[in-house]
């Protein structure tokens, strides 16, 4: 339930439509992967994916001001999840992506619930030791993961007789499910959850001196997150029908950072447009060869100088970032 | 203690609606407040004055058991939980605390509506809210800003008013005078003693003396995390006397 009495005041209207525009930078560039297909089509799938695993990763860092470097943990625990119930057991694609999303968020209770007692550097420290340990359980569990060798023949994502095999298929596919988490992370935002985390991203104590129970809130935030993560990597290893342990790895923990700040922490939009951004900038310095890290580098730099918040805070309205 | 007011706790002084006994509070290692013993009548507003670094902030950290305590507090005869602020804030105590605490990116509204965060009865939340921009009609006028952007007054008010959005039965407030120009300083304790007079319980940390004691029933002295002091507010006719208990 939320009490909302909407105090809008007027000033606030004219930002309602500039604030579509990071929605409509994403459609575009959807619909342009959508034409053109191929390689471009892989490339906004893989950016979609990631969208998915930082709108989770925003709800715990941009809503509540936590630190998780370990997020690729709950990815990792969804995908091979998917991964192995599938390809090994034969289980059906959604069965199987539900049993490891539901993994991933029992894994994050139980770490959850000792390491959110912990603040600032020491949960970034303990975080990342989460995100380090199931990459070496990835790699050394030969049994069940097959270590670095991997498991491929993963069926592509379907319900019953109905597969999305298709380049084209799969964009739609993921822009549903994309669209759903934004939806979802909009709605959060605006709940009574939602102020909550606000009120435990502003002030700990102040929060918990009106009655907000702050540990609940932040596990509560983790859970979420991690069901996010999970389901991102059962997407991935559905699209891409192979899974090895270095798709969850470090890289992963840095690319999705990169996303969250260039595309705008604690905003609904930022995690896509900050998807989209940081998978396609690389692409497009192509042209400059041997120059192309240099320049990418340089653009996030640019980027962070000029947008300090993020790309999607540009668009948002003031006030509320 | 002086013979007035201890005839007055005996026999006039309403029931206490909070006492505490041998209350201590720690930062790590270090003791920060060393077994206090007060209570706060119902409908009471009692000052609680000593210099800085006297642990007035830790006493109102410990009673809203935001630290880490020993000792008992009772509220309403009932035992609170010790260091657990959650519990705490729902049996109705409500800390304003030392500079403000406000959500600062969040808009005035949004403030207020989380002051009232435990509350679900949109009726009641309705008539807080209306109470709050009675008493605070500037707020009125900044809904929609950002808390953080108003002056120190306005934000001070906002506490105020998110704290009363809580429904206090006891309102714990931490130097609220402080960084204030004299004139807003003075129509907030005005306000406080408007709150007073219906009947809400309050506990006043300031270091402003003179402002507190007009507005006091009693004043507790706290010098180095001990109460070394307590005074009706009529006794003390000038700062020499209270230098003297800091001192004594």
């Amino acid at each position: 339930m939320t009490i909302s009495p909407s105090i809008t005041s007027p000033e606030r209207r004219p930002f309602r439509l500039v604030g579509l525009l990071p929605w409509l930078f994403a459609a575009v560039v959807v619909g342009y992967a959508m034409v053109v297909g191929g390689y471009a089509a892989t490339v906004v799938s893989f950016a979609l994916i990631y969208a998915v695993f930082v709108t989770g990763l925003n709800l715990f860092m941009g809503f509540a001001a936590q630190v998780s470097f370990g997020q690729n943990a709950f990815a990792a625990i969804g995908g091979y999840g998917s991964a192995v119930l599938t390809a090994t057991y034969g289980w059906s694609p959604l069965p199987a992506m539900v049993f490891g999303i539901a993994a991933a968020v029992l894994a994050a209770a139980i770490v959850g619930f000792p390491a959110l007692r912990l603040k600032g550097h020491y949960l970034a420290m303990g975080t990342l030791a989460i995100g380090l340990i199931t990459y070496e359980i990835t790699v050394e569990w030969q049994s069940v993961t097959q270590g670095y060798l991997g498991i491929s023949g993963i069926p592509p994502f379907g319900i019953g007789s109905w597969e999305v095999t298709s380049d084209r298929g799969q964009l739609v596919m993921l822009s549903l499910v994309v669209a759903a988490c934004a939806f979802a992370a909009a709605r959060i935002r605006r709940s009574r959850f939602g102020r909550a985390l606000s009120a435990v991203a502003g002030s700990e104590e102040a929060a918990t001196a009106l009655g907000i129970d702050v540990s609940r809130y932040k596990l509560m935030a983790f859970l979420l997150s991690a069901g996010f993560a999970a389901l991102a990597g059962s997407l991935f290893v559905h699209v891409v029908g192979y899974v090895s342990p270095e798709v969850f790895g470090l890289h992963m923990v840095i690319v999705t950072f990169t996303m969250l700040y260039v595309g705008g922490i604690g905003t609904v939009a930022g995690p896509l447009v900050g998807a989209l951004i940081v998978s396609l900038l690389p692409e497009t310095f192509r042209a400059f060869k041997d120059y192309q890290d240099l320049a990418y580098g340089a653009a996030l730099i640019l980027l962070l100088i000029y947008a300090p918040r993020g790309l999607a805070s540009l668009f948002a309205p003031r006030g509320r970032s | 203690m002086s013979p007035a007011v201890a005839a007055r706790t005996q026999v006039g002084a309403p029931p206490p609606i909070l006492a505490a006994t041998g209350l201590s509070a720690r930062y790590g290692h270090v003791e920060a407040l060393h077994g206090v013993d007060l209570h706060i009548g119902e409908g009471e507003l009692v000052a609680v004055l000593g210099p800085n670094g006297a642990g007035k902030s830790t006493l109102l950290r410990a009673i809203m058991g935001l630290s880490v305590n020993s000792g008992e507090v009772r509220f309403r005869g009932d035992v609170l939980p010790r260091s657990d602020a959650v519990a705490v804030a729902s049996r109705g105590i409500v800390l304003v605390p030392e500079g403000r605490g406000l959500f600062a990116p969040m808009s005035v509204s949004d403030n207020l509506e989380l002051g009232a965060y435990r509350l679900r009865d949109k009726a009641e939340f309705n008539r807080r809210r209306e109470r709050v921009l009675t008493l605070f009609p500037r707020l009125k006028e900044r809904l929609g800003q950002a808390a953080g952007s108003m002056s120190g007054g306005e934000q001070q008010m906002l506490a105020l008013g998110r704290a009363l959005m809580a429904g206090p039965k006891l309102l714990l407030l931490d130097e609220p005078s402080l960084g204030l120009a004299p004139r807003v300083t003075g129509e907030i304790l005005e306000t406080l003693g408007l709150l007073n007079r219906e009947g809400l319980a309050i506990v006043l940390v300031e270091q402003k003396a003179p402002l507190a004691l007009e507005l006091a029933s009693r004043v507790y002295l706290l010098s180095l995390g001990r109460i070394v002091a307590e005074l009706d507010p009529r006794d003390i006719t000038s700062h020499d006397d209270l230098a003297q208990h800091y001192f004594a």
